[in-house]
């Protein structure tokens, strides 16, 4: 096995978040809360090109 | 409009777009997306890397775990290994055959991939072992001889090997009638009425040491083979992938269907498949696969015709996240 | 002189050619300013919008690192420094086509995009998606290391439950490597192609009336309440 050496080093037996019967690995649970966290973000941040937006809603746009 | 129609459609306000079109670059979008996407995968890649845990062998199994190896074995040849009794599409016992109500699905597709455990994991391997007089011979016995005769010499080989992993397992003395030499990777069973079997098995025990055994089971029908089935069968009746298995919590009742070796990320999205396994009646069921297989699949469904059902079809209306996504398209129309 | 004749003048008949029919039948459902649109409708600003296409971006780059997996044949990458990198792509992209493809799922699920006739693009995402699980578990038992024989031998239980194991067998490594290369790619990527398609043929989803509006609207025009 050849493993070009990561920065980090996943390659140990994973830590777990246990809450009575669910068992998820801390990987797993990043992963979900990221999505959770983008999923916000992509609702409430500001989508570029609101003038171009504006300057089509006031009659420029085809 | 039918009422149906409109139970089903749940959408009879949507009309087309009338309204403005604002320039929009869908190409360097896609190109834009394509970059950052790579990028990210690089980095990635280069942060955390992959997992590449080696695959375990037969012989190691038989080196690591000779009493393991050599209890396997024997109950292949009894033919009351987890395989041997598993029934569609290997054989036709019954020991893991599912079923839900009147749908038998396993048993109707019948014996696909048939594997006999006593002539696949035993006999035949030992056959082409060369130039060992006394293997030969307990093998034209045991062969020679009556299936009655045949099943009682292997189950007593087996129930003492049987004996001692239970001890072992329970941490309570083993019988005498093992003895384990783990560094020479041997195992002696000294019990009466086992015929030419301790033979076989010591020879089968010395062909998994020597790494005889993967490629035998491999290419056993022809010589290009792709096919590993018989060779994972035969591991997964021991203990070993168990017990790397449970070291990497990826066992059904460690959610580990879910799970990466490693610390590395999983299937995420393979969450509510995992959660039916941890509930009753599928917990303990002996029926738990197909039982959760068919929730998943009419939640499949379900998913799919999401457009369709009522009430579900009209909760983004009632919650309304839309709000915040088009928050400037109604602002502009006030 | 290019020597080329001039296409034949269009007759009042209508052609019984398949090619003129095909043809016709895909540009009056796709003309191309439909088919590659440079404008979008001004309530397409939010970053919500993005997901999809960062979809189909992931599947680039899944497809792109695992073509040279496969280039290099299934053992490279367990013996190079490259192979293993190459095989840490691919295993981040899926990880990212999954992330992506959820987020958008979100969205598009708390826009009730399938309305104005747009089901079967709501359909088609959904089966992509169920579609990419089987693509993925083919990829995990294709490795040849100790997940692969844990997993094949695990999973095998859940399709031999189903009489699956008869035909989909996990632990059978050539037939899983085709599934995985070849097959299962095909049916997501003609998945993707679909989607997208009738995504270009029916428009973005436009945003819901605002509640205010419909009944002012319905109160103007005396009809009775659509909702």
């Amino acid at each position: 096995m050849y493993v070009l050496a990561a920065v980090f080093n996943l390659n140990h037996p994973a830590h777990t978040v246990d809450w009575s019967f669910v068992h998820l690995s801390v990987a797993n649970v990043i992963i979900i809360g990221l999505m959770v966290i983008v999923f916000v973000l992509a609702l409430l941040l500001p989508f570029p090109g609101a003038a171009a937006r504006r300057a089509a809603r006031d009659g420029g746009g085809s | 409009m039918s009422r149906l129609g409109d139970l089903l459609r749940a959408d009879g306000d949507t009309k087309p777009w009338k309204g403005r079109y604002a320039p929009y670059d869908l190409v360097k979008e896609l190109a834009i997306a394509v970059g950052v996407i790579a990028s990210l995968a690089v980095l990635l890649a280069v942060l955390f890397s992959s997992p590449d845990d080696k695959p375990s062998t037969i012989a190691q199994w038989s080196h690591e775990l000779p009493a393991d190896f050599a209890t396997t074995a024997a109950k292949e040849l009894a033919e009351t290994s987890p395989t041997a009794e598993y029934g569609p599409p290997y054989n036709h016992s019954s020991g893991s055959v599912q079923h839900l109500l009147l749908l038998h699905p396993q048993r109707w597709l019948g014996v696909s991939h048939p594997i006999h455990t006593a002539d696949d994991y035993v006999i035949k391997p030992l056959e082409t072992i060369p130039d060992d007089p006394a293997l030969q011979a307990a093998l034209a016995q045991y062969n020679g001889a009556p299936e009655k005769q045949k099943k009682a010499w292997s189950e007593a080989y087996a129930k003492p090997l049987e004996q001692y992993s239970e001890a072992i397992e329970e941490k309570k003395t083993p019988p005498a009638t093992v003895t384990v030499n783990q560094s020479a990777g041997t195992v002696t069973v000294k019990v009466s009425g086992v015929g030419p079997v301790p033979t076989m098995m010591t020879s089968l025990q010395g062909l998994a040491q020597s790494g005889g055994l993967e490629g035998g089971l491999v290419t056993s029908r022809q010589f290009f083979q792709t096919d590993y089935t018989k060779p994972l069968l035969f591991i997964a009746d021991g203990g070993l992938l168990s017990e790397r298995a449970e070291a990497q919590h990826l066992l059904g009742k460690q959610w580990g269907l879910m799970n990466e070796t490693g610390s590395f990320p999983g299937q995420p999205w393979l969450w509510l498949y995992a959660l039916w396994y941890q509930v009753e009646p599928m917990k303990s069921s002996p029926n738990a696969d197909i039982q959760v297989l068919l929730i998943m699949g009419l939640l499949s469904l379900a998913f799919i015709s999401i457009p369709f059902i009522p009430g579900i079809n009209r909760l983004p209306r009632r919650i309304p996240i839309y709000k915040l996504i088009w928050r400037e398209h109604y602002r502009s129309q006030i | 002189m290019s020597g080329i004749a001039p296409p034949p003048p269009a007759g009042p008949m209508p052609s019984k050619s398949w090619t003129v029919k095909v043809r016709e039948k895909g540009v009056e459902a796709l003309p191309p300013d439909r088919l590659l649109p440079d404008g979008q409708p001004t309530y397409v600003a939010s970053w919500i919008y993005v997901f999809g296409v960062a979809g189909i971006a992931s599947l680039i780059v899944i497809i792109a690192s695992g073509s040279i997996l496969a280039l290099k044949g299934p053992a490279w990458w367990h013996f190079t420094g490259v192979g293993h990198f190459l095989n840490s792509i691919h295993l981040w992209s899926v990880e990212l086509f999954f992330f992506v493809m959820v987020v958008h799922l979100w969205g598009k699920f708390w826009m009730a995009a399938w309305r104005g006739g747009r089901g079967r693009v709501w359909v088609t995402g959904a089966i992509t998606f169920l579609v990419a699980i089987p693509a993925a578990l083919t990829g995990y038992v294709s490795q040849q290391n100790f997940d692969a024989q844990w997993i094949s031998t695990q999973a095998k239980d859940a399709m031999n439950s189903v009489g699956v194991g008869s035909f989909f067998n996990l632990t059978n490594f050539g037939q899983m490597y085709s599934f995985h290369i070849l097959l299962l790619p095909i049916a997501v990527v003609a998945l993707v192609v679909a989607h997208v398609l009738l995504v270009r043929r029916h428009g973005v989803v436009p945003p819901f009336e605002l509640e205010r509006r419909a009944e002012f609207a319905a109160a103007g025009a005396g009809a009775k309440g659509q909702r």
